[in-house]
């Protein structure tokens, strides 16, 4: 009874940890949909379905034509933040004076068609970056260097966002920007100008994103879906717009999904953390770090 | 410095001011008083670029103010604080004093302007890392002066600077403004506290409706009966 | 207004009558799909009509399509009795999900991703319970021999033919019912202004559960005839992200605040998709939803009245009267 209980703590353990590491990397996933929901108070609904397309070149850029993955990340996080720029610029900048849910259900079709394109340009197979990365043990317990790699990636660049926003000009229009958008012309700041910067600092995060999910998971044209659904969960659970309430949010949801995970299948991890955002809507309906008055 | 020539504006439907000819030299204070509602916000907003006028020219040292984008209307030398002050309310003071230094060519005087704002505010010196909204209104009026000073503008605008304060913090506010015009500073003052304004500038315009209805020195419409009546309850 | 009564009567019995004079079933079959289809667009927009824009709706379908299944091939429950179990389940998952937000005033994006996650939820929970519903690979109810009644398995399209033509009608029955409720009016002040609504005496929370348990309900309903019919579902195509989208997407083509602007759109949309897929052949896989999206972002952009809508208001601007 005894050796059974040691064996299960250390698996309990050793589940916690990785909760954590994946909290990591859900917590870059919500700062990048934060950011540009809080800046330009518009939600990307395809924003999952831009790192699908940032897995792809990944894959094609590694495994493909056979680029080192060092070389190949920086130009992953250019191209999505390209794109998040160009989904601004073509979609939400036509609509910015529109009915808010206007803009979401646009969001909504691009998700459609980068799906469709993925499916239409890359197949509907599953694809594997081919980078098997060693595990490091731990005593009894086993975690992957791709978890702890993308965890220490993720979290280096949360520092290094903090720091744009905390140091540079742009990153303080940013910040400002979204408690009072109509003096911003009086600072002599364009919020167009910022509006594509940030959708482009919210797309490059989302490249980062993929960069890291690309070591842990095979991408497909449905990727989205499964990575989507839990980044709103954490982003509504934080409050829309509150960087920290989603960084908090981000490891409770992957501790739930890690620990439910234990137990059974990924998938029922998801169904439990979605159980915990229903329950915890009744107690903070406002979010996590709400205090309640 | 700068002029208004026949400026038509409003917002949709209505229309806030008719035909606004205004005139600021340089080195002038010039105070515009009137009541509420008769366009004076209307008024810095059109000149600061906030709102478009529908009708009208606007100068600012011979540069057509109406052919400048709005975020770029503040390197023409033109600093706005608007009315209920605007801060940023959750940056520090000093996140909301380098805002006001946004523009490129103010970026590189950033720290010489920052001392100068200290200097002439030491209280924002000593509350450089608080959050701007919980200070207290005289405190956020300097900021929010602090804030247009940063740009090193040629002309302030002043929106109700006295709006919400309470009287002591008001005259030490008025205070300010004087020391501010003694450093050459040509200052455009919007407020409904006449008898104040009047004490710090060197002209006035009434206006009422929309329409400039006089102007003069100011101790011409310190005299002026229609003032006396209408505003300083004589 | 008798004028058109008239043109309904006729055009009631023109499409009572097309079945037995043009029996080509693959026409046949397209239209089926477009009656069903029609029907779930009507259940959103019944909600989507007062701002109250769901992108749950696929859970509440595949609810349907799944319970109902999964029923008659686990519990051998008839599908008379299934399909009632299948939107009382969408039901609760209704009030679930709805009733916390409607209670702490969760509205816009909020409510917009909440709905969201749910239906990417059901997805996964189907998902993931592959030992029962088959999972990824999709699911087919028992096959009787022929048509029998207790299942609610048909043979022949014409059957079914009507069958959809009478609970589209219906949904159009229900639209123009809720369109001269009482609850319309109190719909429309909450999705003005909720507080003004709530000061005046509107019970916000009931009302807008009540509406959203009639929409997911119907939409149950869709899903379950949906299985019925084709006698095969999936995942991918009763529920999830995509089938939510795939609704307002159709929903706002068609028009929002038209009774028959949803099935403008179906019409629409599944006029273009058989197109692709006959012009394209095997290689229509993905085209027809990359199109689906791009027309979604233009729509948006340039005719967000739907096409329906905007002629209609165009008519409207010409004739001040009429």
């Amino acid at each position: 009874m005894q050796a059974f209980l040691d064996i299960f703590d250390i698996y309990l353990l050793e589940t916690v940890i990785n909760g954590i590491l994946f909290g990591g990397v859900l917590a870059l996933l919500a700062l990048g949909l934060n950011l540009i929901f809080g800046v330009i108070d518009v939600t990307w609904i395809c924003y999952a379905e831009l790192i699908m397309i940032g897995m792809y070149g990944m894959y094609y850029l590694v495994h493909v034509y056979g680029v080192p993955y060092w070389a190949a990340a920086p130009m992953c996080i250019l191209l999505v933040a390209g794109m998040g720029a160009l989904l601004h610029f073509l979609v939400i900048a036509p609509l910015l004076s529109s009915p808010p849910i206007n803009q979401l259900l646009a969001t909504g079709g691009v998700l459609f068609f980068l799906q469709s394109f993925a499916t239409v340009a890359f197949g509907v197979e599953f694809h594997n970056i081919g980078i098997q990365l060693p595990v490091l043990r731990l005593g009894e317990m086993n975690f992957s260097y791709a978890r702890l790699l993308s965890f220490a990636a993720a979290l280096i660049g949360m520092v290094a966002v903090y720091v744009f926003m905390k140091r540079t000009y742009v990153g303080t229009a940013i910040r400002a920007i979204a408690q009072d958008r109509q003096i911003m012309a009086l600072m002599g700041v364009d919020t167009r100008r910022i509006y594509l910067i940030t959708s482009a600092l919210g797309g490059g995060l989302a490249g980062l994103a993929a960069c890291l999910l690309v070591l842990l998971y095979d991408v497909h044209p449905f990727i989205g879906l499964s990575i989507g659904p839990i980044t709103f969960l954490i982003c509504v659970l934080g409050g829309l717009g509150n960087f920290i309430g989603g960084f908090v949010a981000a490891f409770v949801f992957a501790e739930i999904i890690s620990l439910g995970g234990m137990f059974s299948d990924l998938e029922w991890g998801y169904v439990l953390a979605f159980g915990f955002f229903i329950v915890m809507m009744f107690i903070r309906p406002a979010g996590l770090l709400s205090r309640r008055s | 410095m700068l002029t208004l020539k026949s400026v038509d504006a409003g917002y949709g439907s209505f229309q806030a001011l008719f035909g606004v000819d205004l005139e600021v030299k340089a080195g002038e204070a010039v105070g515009v008083i009137g009541p509420n509602g008769a366009g004076k916000t209307t008024l810095m907003r059109v000149i600061s670029g906030l709102i478009r006028p529908r009708k009208g020219s606007i100068a600012m040292q011979g540069t057509d103010v109406l052919a400048t984008p709005a975020h770029r209307i503040v390197s023409l030398g033109i600093a706005h604080v608007p009315e209920n002050r605007r801060l940023f309310p959750r940056l520090t003071v000093e996140d909301n004093l380098k805002m006001g230094a946004f523009m490129p060519e103010a970026r590189r005087h950033h720290d010489e302007r920052l001392a100068f704002v200290f200097d002439l505010f030491p209280r924002m010196k000593e509350r450089r890392h608080q959050l701007a909204g919980t200070m207290s209104g005289g405190e956020q009026q300097m900021c929010a002066i602090g804030r247009a000073l940063m740009s090193d503008p040629k002309l302030l605008l002043l929106d109700e600077p006295s709006a919400g304060l309470a009287p002591v913090v008001v005259q030490q506010v008025f205070e300010l403004v004087k020391r501010i015009r003694a450093g050459g500073l040509t200052v455009l003052i919007v407020e409904q506290n006449v008898q104040q304004v009047l004490r710090v500038v060197d002209r006035a315009y009434l206006l009422e409706a929309g329409t400039i209805r006089g102007s003069g020195t100011a101790a011409e419409m310190l005299q002026s009966d229609t003032i006396k009546q209408a505003y300083l309850g004589v | 207004m008798n004028r058109r009564h008239l043109a309904i009567a006729i055009a009631g019995a023109a499409l009572v009558a097309l079945p037995f004079v043009h029996r080509d079933p693959y026409h046949l079959h397209i239209l089926i799909l477009m009656l069903i289809w029609s029907f779930a667009y009507t259940s959103w927009s019944m909600m989507g009509r007062f701002g109250l824009v769901s992108l749950g709706h696929g859970g509440f379908m595949g609810a349907g399509a799944y319970v109902t299944a999964l029923l008659w091939n686990h519990l051998g429950i008839s599908p008379w009795l299934g399909i009632p179990l299948a939107m009382v389940t969408a039901a609760a998952l209704a009030v679930v999900v709805g009733y916390p937000c409607f209670r702490f005033r969760i509205t816009g994006h909020y409510f917009v991703l909440v709905t969201l996650a749910l239906s990417g939820i059901v997805l996964q929970i189907i998902t993931a319970a592959r030992d029962w519903t088959g999972g990824s690979l999709g699911y087919t109810p028992e096959r009787t021999k022929g048509s029998v009644l207790v299942a609610l398995q048909f043979d022949d399209k014409i059957t079914w033919y009507l069958i959809a033509l009478a609970v589209w009608a219906c949904g159009l029955l229900i639209w123009r019912w809720v369109d001269g409720s009482m609850d319309r009016y109190a719909l429309e002040a909450i999705s003005e202004d909720e507080d003004a609504a709530a000061a005046a005496g509107v019970n916000v929370t009931y009302e807008k559960l009540k509406i959203t348990v009639l929409s997911a309900v119907m939409t149950a309903f869709a899903g379950a005839l949906y299985c019925q019919y084709q006698m095969f579902i999936s995942p991918d195509t009763v529920s999830g992200i995509s089938v939510s989208l795939q609704m307002v997407f159709a929903a706002i083509v068609g028009g929002l605040y038209v009774a028959l602007g949803p099935t403008v759109g179906a019409v629409i949309t599944i006029m273009m998709a058989e197109a692709l897929r006959i012009g394209l052949g095997t290689k229509a896989v993905g085209w027809d939803n990359l199109i689906y999206g791009l027309l979604l972002v233009l729509f948006i952009i340039f005719l967000p009245k739907g096409v329906l809508g905007s002629i209609l208001a165009r008519i409207k601007a010409r004739r001040p009267s009429g």
